[in-house]
């Protein structure tokens, strides 16, 4: 689905990732750790191509992304959910048309899937505050907005960037349940945490392989979590 | 054609939904309006002039080339006589039509301007004016100053054409002038859009970067663009256009002691051309924001 070989990436002069190979493979769960600033969120950014590697491949659904026009990343990205940290909506559309966002770019009539989206509204638990403004929601609204926001067109990869970074305990077991629901779905799903606890609480529901970014480089964590 | 006609009707109506991605930006959508009526207003007087100097160019050219005057300036004795034998040669010769002698009172009406309605024509010896008007053929003027000079000595023939040629081409170049100012009008239209299409792009860059992780292709995000300031340019320009035409309607009609000014309207048909600039603003907003959009979001990471 996803593949990244022996890939780089420098920012600002320095090299931030080096020597990254990693394959996300159909219906895994992957979580990756590691401290602040090693590079978690440009790891995922390329993963979504919103960034190009300074050197090696990343292969998004088999095409490298650098031979892929923009049209060709922005249909690939319909496969690919993303759920930010800070969530990233249209502040002047409400709740609703904000997980629609997604339906309405790629053309879909959004009647038709009217119920689809009431579904999904519901599943997130933000039926109540669908007519609400982004602005006018909790930290945790907002992420199960974001949540339901990035499934909405049933991608085979869901990415989330810290997804808990923001709330409370609850309401991160709250995300992790759906999480971990989507996987069993069949979703391939990767979250960038930095909060171990997290790791632990969905390793007892889970087969989540986790990952480290130290040193600039990727590593396979597990026994010490 | 049928399909480019689709494609534009579908651009019109639009897609609702896309419509509602980019935020309602007030404050410059009514500068836009504004500025695009202006702009029509103002082009809708353009096109006025230039039809109207246009028209005036033709009205010029067309009646003083049929038409000339023969001078005859010649002692008290001979001035019937060489009258009569001009008229004679005028009768004779092949492209005139009509030619006749004017009379004391049609020539102290020309005078009557410059030295009032009491001047003693016949006491002064002010020259027998004959006028020449022309078949379409029209005469050969050399030849017609050769018999002239032999048969009545005193006879000048003036063709116009010392006169014709400035006038002509000063309404000539009246009417590239209007022409010009709606180019330029066109081009400040275009510049004016694409400040604003660039400004609003700049205000949404955070729109655009969420409409591209959600899997937006550029042509989708630049088309909500396109169509808003398009729509914008078209709703402005149309209110302009009818604002300048009632404008226009209001002047005063043409009349002969009016002169040029009282003619600056449309006339006929005519009418129909300023309806072609709320179109030619709606294409060169969406030209204009198109350049912008594809730009920025060529530019953007």
């Amino acid at each position: 689905m996803i593949e990244l070989e022996n890939v780089a990436y420098n920012y600002g002069g320095g090299e931030l990732l080096s020597e990254i190979s990693l394959k996300l493979q159909p219906g895994s769960f992957h979580f990756l750790t590691g401290p602040s600033g090693a590079g978690k969120t440009t790891l995922l950014k390329l993963c979504y191509g919103a960034l190009l590697p300074t050197s090696g491949q990343v292969r998004l659904f088999t095409s490298d992304v650098r031979d892929m026009e923009r049209d060709d990343i922005a249909l690939a990205r319909r496969r690919i959910g993303v759920v930010h940290q800070d969530c990233q909506f249209l502040d002047h559309l409400n709740v609703s048309d904000n997980i629609a966002l997604p339906l309405m770019v790629a053309g879909r009539d959004l009647l038709a899937e009217g119920a689809n989206l009431k579904e999904l509204t519901s599943w997130v638990g933000l039926t109540a505050r669908a007519g609400a403004l982004p602005p006018e929601l909790s930290g945790g609204e907002r992420q199960r907005a974001a949540l339901a926001r990035a499934v909405i067109m049933s991608p085979d990869v869901v990415l989330a960037d810290e997804p808990t970074g923001n709330i409370d305990w609850d309401m991160s077991q709250r995300l992790l349940r759906l999480l971990i629901e989507l996987n069993r779905m069949g979703k391939t799903i990767m979250v960038a945490t930095h909060d171990l606890a997290l790791i632990r609480a969905a390793k007892t529901h889970v087969q989540a392989r986790v990952l480290r970014i130290s040193n600039r480089r990727l590593q396979l964590a597990g026994a010490d979590l | 054609m049928k399909a480019v006609l689709s494609q534009v009707t579908e651009f019109l109506v639009g897609d609702t939904q896309a419509d509602r991605v980019v935020p309602p930006t007030g404050f410059t959508a009514t500068l836009t309006l504004f500025s695009a009526a202006a702009m029509a207003f103002l082009a809708v007087f353009a096109l006025a002039l230039s039809l109207a100097t246009g028209r005036l160019a033709d009205q010029w050219g067309a009646e003083l080339a049929r038409s000339s005057t023969i001078r005859i300036s010649a002692p008290d004795g001979q001035l019937a006589a060489q009258t009569e034998a001009a008229l004679k040669v005028l009768e004779t010769t092949k492209g005139v039509d009509t030619a006749r002698a004017l009379s004391s009172e049609e020539q102290q009406a020309l005078l009557e301007p410059w030295f009032g309605p009491d001047l003693p024509v016949d006491t002064l010896p002010i020259p027998q004016l004959i006028e020449v008007i022309e078949t379409e053929e029209g005469y050969d003027p050399e030849g017609l100053r050769l018999r002239l000079a032999a048969e009545a000595p005193g006879a000048v023939l003036d063709d116009h054409t010392r006169w014709r040629r400035p006038l002509v081409k000063a309404a000539s170049r009246l009417r590239m002038l209007g022409w010009a100012s709606i180019l330029l009008i066109g081009a400040a239209t275009a510049a004016m859009i694409t400040l604003a299409a660039n400004a609003a792009l700049a205000a949404n860059t955070q729109v655009i970067s969420v409409l591209r992780l959600v899997g937006a292709r550029d042509s989708y995000i630049a088309q909500a663009f396109e169509r808003r300031f398009t729509l914008r340019a078209l709703t402005g320009a149309g209110i302009g256009m009818v604002l300048g035409m009632v404008a226009i309607a209001l002047l005063p009609s043409a009349q002969p002691e009016g002169g040029f000014l009282t003619g600056l309207g449309f006339q006929g048909w005519h009418w129909l051309w300023p309806l072609t600039i709320p179109i030619l603003a709606g294409l060169v907003a969406f030209a204009a924001t198109r350049a912008a959009a594809r730009k920025t979001l060529r530019d953007m990471p």
